[in-house]
């Protein structure tokens, strides 16, 4: 095993709960904890938004999509900064006049329905769980693969330090920790690329799709895993151990889902262009309703700060989105045996190691990405954890004007403990997969009701929970069946497992549809409010 | 959080929400909006109004941009084949050129939405202009 690799890890865990201690000593009232009292700064802040953005899914999985599918699944990561543009042009200056803490804040100072703000609970509390199980997940299956320990203690230890930091520090802690975070990640994955690209270099250059195939760098045994036909031809049982030479071209794997030939440097389609684009629709829409991202306008001291800080964040994200995919081109170039094994999200794992080789340069880098992974996934689970535990305390624990911190505490043990354990029982949920369809979820409820919230006077509390019901609940259902149900085939797999492109439009035409049908519920004050959600704070006197 | 006592003067609440520093509407323009007349109505209106054609706008550069390019893949493989720099177009197209882009539109939305606010400030601020 890598000698760097348990210093580095610990170190990492480390300075999170020093900084997270750091942060305490700020942390005074309930408003500290929970919006950390609207004085963070927006370069702070968006740092902090970036760190708690970037996740597993950005960090590992994206670079190991890549490796297996190529050019189209860079919709990805596109997705995933864009939905900062969108967050940017419809929601983050409004949002921030608002005055509003969580999301079912915002539909009660909106809407002025009580029944709206249980429903936004529900599905704020089904998003988080969503996204939080696959971060668990993915920390306990790094530490397996890494440490050859177990995955349950990987998972359960992620789970522990971010809800003793939640718990203690709040978000005011957390912002600095996110900070920290965003750069550790952005480094972890920039200065171990430098020398990736030097090596290959020095190598002369390999082709990354060579006319022949894709070739093995070096000599390499692989274990099988499953029973599987290679190239069609041979058949090979779970347990055997394949031996190849510097050279050999890698085989095609029957249990593999992967793009093995040249193919995979164009834009073929083994995706059908509804999947692309019900995709592309998931992230776009779908960052502007996760819970965690729209915590983090509150802390913005203003509506024209929020907008400078999602501008800051959506550069400092493109920017990190740069490197995944250059981790997944050269891993098809040093790392080709993940795609025999089909564990492709570690390509960014093991790559330093396998071009630098394990001299201690290449061990150092390993150790710095591994770091990075684990931060990816602490800062994601704190953003999700705080977000959700702000709502819980709100809306469930409901401590009125006298919520104290202790009550925050209970809060957040209770928001992680349901994904923790679902996370020590499901083992063998496709990651990746869940963190899209919670994009989904987002993009088909919360969308509609924020954008038609803020620039549309016609919205009824009625039409939202409509809308809400029909889209987000049709989104859902759609995750519940991709996760629980019997494997899908043909024309429905398609439409329940990438559902954003017609649940999205479902929930916007109900929701419209339905508030012109009970027009007379127009609160009263809808002026006041939209006044207050445009106009900027210099005018309010 | 979200509601209040409803206080003795409502209208004058509503929009001073950040009652830190309250001070009476000096102006026509203020009173306009404090009070909901149909002046202020109208000029908030116009300002919700500029707001979403700018979004609206820059979504539909945005989508001009990057969402007619599966299309364009699908029906033109070809295109996929061409090559810059030494990397297939689709590659930096995607993995390369669309985040100068994205952050390029945002920083214009920032700047012309910052102008329609100052737009409507000054517009509030001397009504009879």
């Amino acid at each position: 095993m890598n000698p760097y690799l348990a210093p580095g890890l610990i170190l990492v865990l480390l300075l999170t709960v020093a900084i997270g201690a750091y942060g305490l000593r700020f942390a005074r009232t309930t408003s500290d904890f929970l919006v950390a009292s609207r004085s963070v700064s927006p370069s702070w802040n968006a740092a902090a938004i970036s760190g708690e953005y970037l996740s597993a899914a950005s960090f590992l999985g994206v670079a190991g999509l890549v490796l297996r599918y190529g050019v189209d699944v860079l919709w990805y990561p596109v997705g995933f900064a864009a939905g900062y543009l969108a967050l940017l042009l419809f929601v983050a200056a409004p949002l921030r006049r608002s005055g509003a803490f969580t999301l079912p804040d915002f539909c009660q100072v909106r809407l002025r329905s009580t029944a709206l703000r249980r429903l936004a609970t529900a599905f704020v509390l089904f998003i988080g769980c969503l996204y939080l199980l696959p971060q668990l997940q993915g920390a306990g299956l790094t530490f397996a693969t890494l440490t050859g320990g177990s995955y349950a203690w990987g998972a359960l230890v992620v789970a522990v330090v971010v809800t003793a930091n939640v718990a203690f520090g709040g978000m005011r802690a957390i912002t600095f920790v996110q900070a920290f975070q965003y750069w550790l990640k952005l480094t972890a994955l920039a200065v171990p690329m430098i020398f990736l690209i030097l090596q290959w270099q020095a190598d002369g250059r390999p082709q990354v799709t060579p006319p022949a195939g894709t070739v093995f760098p070096a000599a390499t045994t692989v274990v099988v895993e499953q029973d599987a036909v290679l190239d069609g031809t041979r058949s090979v049982e779970a347990g055997e151990t394949l031996r190849f030479a510097a050279g050999d071209r890698v085989p095609q794997v029957s249990t593999v889902d992967a793009e093995f030939g040249a193919d995979w440097l164009l834009p073929d389609g083994k995706q059908s262009l509804f999947a692309t684009y019900s995709l592309i629709l998931a992230t776009f829409l779908g960052t502007m309703g996760l819970p965690h991202v729209l915590v983090r306008f509150y802390t913005n001291p203003d509506g024209a700060s929020a907008r400078r800080t999602t501008l800051v964040v959506l550069a400092m994200v493109g920017l990190f989105y740069l490197l995944p995919t250059l981790y997944g081109v050269l891993g098809r170039i040093y790392t080709p045996q993940l795609l025999m094994t089909g564990s492709s999200d570690a390509v960014v794992l093991l790559l330093p190691e396998a071009a630098l080789g394990d001299g201690h340069l290449g061990r150092l880098l390993g150790a710095l990405v591994t770091a990075g992974a684990l931060a990816a996934f602490l800062s994601t689970s704190s953003g999700l954890l705080t977000s959700v535990a702000g709502v819980i305390f709100t809306d469930v624990l409901r401590p009125g004007r006298n919520g104290s911190i202790r009550d925050f505490r209970v809060a957040t043990l209770l928001a992680a403990a349901v994904p923790t354990l679902l996370a020590l029982y499901v083992s063998d949920m496709d990651v990746s997969r869940v963190v899209g369809l919670a994009f989904a979820v987002a993009a088909s409820s919360f969308c509609p009701l924020l954008v038609l919230g803020i620039w549309w006077r016609g919205l009824t509390d009625v039409g939202a929970i409509a809308g809400l019901v029909a889209g987000g609940g049709a989104a859902m259902a759609a995750v519940l069946l991709t996760v629980l149900g019997p494997p899908l085939t043909g024309w429905s797999a398609e439409v329940i497992n990438q559902p954003a492109a017609w649940t999205v439009p479902l929930a916007f035409l109900v929701m419209v549809g339905v508030s012109l049908f009970s027009g007379r519920r127009v609160p009263p004050d809808v002026g006041a409010t939209m006044l207050r959600l445009h106009a900027p704070e210099s005018l309010r006197g | 959080m979200a509601v209040e006592e409803p206080p003795p003067r409502p209208r004058v609440r509503v929009v001073l929400a950040d009652a830190a520093a309250r001070r009476a509407a000096a102006d026509h323009g203020s009173a306009d909006l404090a009070e909901q007349t149909p002046v202020g109505e109208a000029l908030v209106k116009g300002l919700v109004r500029a707001q979403l054609a700018l979004a609206l706008r820059l979504a539909l550069v945005v989508a001009a941009g990057l969402g007619t390019l599966p299309l364009l893949f699908a029906v033109a493989p070809a295109v996929g084949e061409v090559k810059l720099f030494g990397m297939n177009l689709p590659w930096v197209l995607l993995g390369l050129l669309s985040f100068p882009f994205l952050v390029l539109v945002g920083a214009a939305y920032v700047r012309w939405a910052e102008r329609n606010e100052q737009d409507f400030a000054a517009l509030i601020r001397r009504p009879e202009k």
